[in-house]
């Protein structure tokens, strides 16, 4: 490693895995004190989009991550509205991402944390996070493009901003005006403000370092470069370090919170959300972060994400934890949906081609 | 003989693309040529560093140049 070169990333990595598994003790559910699926997926509940009571809150990490890599790019002279690469295809399969983390139950930073908290049910799913990630790279290096972006109009980069903002603020000011669980892991948050600034910081050094956990996984099976990774690898260690700290350390497979031990499931659900990770250019955090610099084709990445985590819960194709001793996992419905999932995916990336260059 | 000596620049603008695009297209421009200059527009951010690191491993000079919307990276391939 070129500590020169590599200290952003793993300086972001470790703050974030400081954070991740602090937020926990602090308030944040068990091994998901950030998690950008979950968390997606509890705001698309705390707007009414799905009805899946125990998981509705607003959380103001993901206000946080956004403009803190506003914040960090504008101060660094990053800050670019662009878009227009493909944007309908990325909602799509920001769409099909998040069928796949809720399948699992976790993002790829909640699944590197929860192996940090010896949560093994997540070893099937950072392998089919891997396959995944290796599909994806298959497919780019065959051709596959969602196009160039171009300058946009400057409203257009920071919707999502304004968005989260407004819909944090009315949380805040007018009282049950978005829905919030009583009980189960939405029920389970710290304090906001320790939320937000969190998200802040994560979101501005995630910006500065480029962490991504599927660029990690990415650039070392494309070009053997390990900048990203190491990323990846701080974060890990960081949260174990917390983890075992704070007595959140939990080896094994049985009673993992919020979790199932449905292994194929948990393979096949990562699997199609690292195949569409490294087809729209990043993990669920990075979207969140290229959306902050001004990215409007990232930003509606998030918005489908949104969708697909309103969908995904009620239609029932999100997985149930473990519980009492009885195996969980995806229903009927969300394997045949999560089998689908993967046939799409396969076919926008088989059909999507770079225009011919003229180089 | 002049044909095999001229030097060879290629430009390719990967400006709007999210990595790892700029950076296979770049690897791919280079591993084209024998010997000479590939020349890669890149926006602000990620790509810029990825690029410049992929050709800095594969031992060849980098040198980046800012530009009104972004960066210029110029990769020397000597052969």
């Amino acid at each position: 490693m070129r500590w020169g070169t590599s200290l952003s990333v793993v300086l972001a990595g470790a703050l974030f895995g400081i954070l991740a598994a602090s937020l926990s003790k602090l308030g944040n559910p068990p091994n998901m004190g950030v998690c950008v699926a979950c968390f997606l997926r509890d705001i698309a509940g705390a707007l009414g989009l799905h009805n899946a009571e125990k998981v509705q809150y607003m959380r103001p990490e993901i206000v946080g991550f956004v403009l803190g890599a506003y914040i960090s790019a504008m101060l660094f002279g990053e800050f670019k509205p662009r878009g227009g690469s493909s944007p309908l295809l990325r909602f799509v399969l920001g769409m099909l991402l998040m069928f796949g983390a809720l399948v699992f139950l976790g993002c790829p930073a909640r699944m590197m944390l929860r192996l940090s908290a010896g949560d093994m049910t997540a070893v099937a799913a950072l392998v089919g996070w891997i396959v995944g990630v290796y599909i994806g790279v298959q497919f780019f290096k065959a051709g596959f493009s969602l196009g160039a972006a171009s300058k946009v109009y400057s409203l257009n980069a920071i919707v999502l901003h304004l968005f989260l903002v407004t819909i944090l603020l009315l949380n805040l000011l007018i009282p049950n005006i978005l829905r919030s669980s009583i009980s189960g892991p939405g029920a389970m948050h710290t304090n906001w403000l320790i939320s937000l600034c969190a998200g802040l910081l994560i979101g501005s050094l995630a910006q500065r370092g480029r962490l991504c956990f599927a660029g990690g996984f990415r650039d070392l099976i494309l070009i053997g470069d390990a900048h990203l990774f190491w990323g990846v690898i701080s974060f890990f260690i960081s949260a174990l370090i917390i983890n075992i700290a704070l007595g959140q350390f939990n080896f094994g497979i049985s009673n993992q919170p919020v979790a199932h031990s449905a292994h194929i499931w948990n393979f096949a659900g990562m699997m199609l959300a690292g195949i569409c990770a490294v087809l729209i250019g990043g993990c669920p955090l990075r979207q969140l972060v290229l959306a902050g610099e001004g990215n409007s084709d990232s930003a509606l990445t998030v918005f489908g994400m949104l969708f697909g985590a309103a969908l995904a819960h009620n239609l029932k194709l999100a997985a149930t934890p473990d519980a009492q001793g009885i195996i969980g996992g995806p229903s009927i419905h969300g394997k045949v949906a999560l089998l689908i999932a993967i046939c799409a995916v396969i076919l926008i990336a088989s059909i999507s081609r770079e225009k011919t260059e003229q180089s | 003989m002049l044909q095999r000596e001229a030097k060879i620049e290629i430009e390719i603008d990967c400006r709007g693309l999210l990595c790892p695009e700029p950076v296979i297209r770049a690897r791919r421009a280079l591993e084209a040529i024998e010997k000479g200059k590939v020349i890669v527009l890149v926006d602000p951010g990620a790509p810029k560093e990825n690029i410049s690191r992929m050709a800095r491993s594969m031992g060849y000079d980098v040198e980046v140049e800012p530009t009104e919307d972004g960066f210029k990276v110029i990769v020397k391939k000597s052969g």
